[in-house]
């Protein structure tokens, strides 16, 4: 089930992403898409009473029981690749904020 | 007026997804479900090549990348390219920050005498658990990427709780660049010695030992310094602040 909460946010950050024009907000509802991206992935690779994809001394063979690794190993960079994104996006919203003294994309005016 | 459009285009997302996917969304697979086909098996057997047999902890030797983390094998090893790429993006992000933040002065918060004395005592602590996780990142949950990411949380709390100006972050460039440059001489070497680009050349020893899995624990490191001193950077640069003249 947990898939259908990927799917939630998801759609609840295309829904911030439609209705704000706060630059702040817009890179949150962003991270929230994101988040819930990497989980629809991550429930792929799901496995009833599945263990973690690790060889432990205490259960020597599980291999068969093991969760999907690849999604995670995905997972893995597309976290990181966020990370960046979220990074350079804040840093152009504080740019745009110096030039222009506000957050609100409809409020920027052009040239007079 | 534009909310409730909104909302109407995002239900109507939503009963198609789950709708129309209902049968392609059932993830919940049961152990004797489980397609013994699966692309991942040939991972969790490290047995690619088709080489392998069944692997036991502690016993088996000499195995295509020996790592006991199967995620830290395919990031690391099966898929080590993606992971240059990553790091390859991390850097831009970290470059793109710098040069945007680049006029300005850094400056410092006034912080109070509990957050100073606590920042003294577990920021070392913070790193050495850092340093820990990325180095166990072939045995145990975690790795470059979390490892370094902790070293700059600590970096973080050091900077809250100093109250001078450390404007030397010269080394954090250095270990930066130098970390970078190894990781793409190590493939390079794995180029020249195995015939491909970033092969895991060296011994796997045994599976499941702290020196095992050829150069997945030494790309684990460079990769955990990077990330750390580029995070770190990242960190230093945002707290740059535009001189109001």
């Amino acid at each position: 089930m947990i898939q259908f909460a990927g799917i939630a946010l998801i759609l609840i950050g295309i829904y911030g992403l439609m209705t704000t024009k706060h630059m702040i907000k817009l890179i949150i509802a962003l991270n929230v898409m994101e988040l819930g991206a990497n989980i629809f992935i991550i429930s792929i690779g799901f496995v009833a009473h599945g263990l973690a994809p690790i060889y432990t001394a205490d259960l020597p063979n599980q291999a068969f029981s093991f969760v999907d690794p690849l999604p995670q190993a995905m997972v893995l960079t597309a976290i990181v690749i966020g990370f960046g994104v979220s990074a350079l996006g804040l840093v152009v919203a504080q740019n745009i904020y110096k030039k222009h003294g506000t957050y609100d994309l409809s409020e920027i005016g052009g040239e007079e | 007026m534009k909310k409730l459009v909104s909302l109407f285009l995002i239900l109507v997302l939503a009963f198609f997804l789950t709708t129309a996917l209902d049968q392609g969304l059932d993830f919940w697979h049961s152990p004797s479900q489980l397609d013994a086909f699966r692309m991942s098996n040939a991972f969790v057997q490290n047995d690619v090549l088709g080489e392998g047999g069944a692997l036991v902890f502690g016993e088996s030797k000499n195995l295509e990348s020996g790592s006991a983390n199967i995620v830290t094998s395919i990031v690391v090893d099966y898929r080590s390219f993606d992971t240059l790429g990553e790091i390859t993006v991390l850097f831009l992000s970290a470059l793109g920050v710098g040069l945007l933040m680049g006029s300005g002065v850094r400056t410092t918060l006034r912080s109070g005498f509990i957050l100073k004395t606590a920042a003294k005592m577990v920021a070392p602590l913070m790193l050495l658990t850092g340093i820990y996780i990325f180095t166990h990142g072939h045995l145990t949950p975690g790795g470059g990427f979390p490892g370094g990411s902790m070293m700059a949380t600590a970096f973080l709390l050091h900077y809250f709780g100093s109250d001078t100006v450390k404007s030397n972050l010269k080394p954090l460039k250095w270990i930066e660049s130098t970390a970078g440059a190894l990781y793409i001489l190590l493939g390079l070497a794995g180029l020249f010695v195995a015939g491909s680009f970033l092969q895991n050349f060296l011994p796997t020893g045994t599976l499941g030992h702290l020196v095992s899995a050829g150069i997945i624990p030494l790309v684990y490191v460079l990769v955990g310094l990077k990330v750390g001193s580029e995070v770190s950077g990242i960190v230093a640069d945002f707290s740059k602040t535009e001189v109001v003249s």
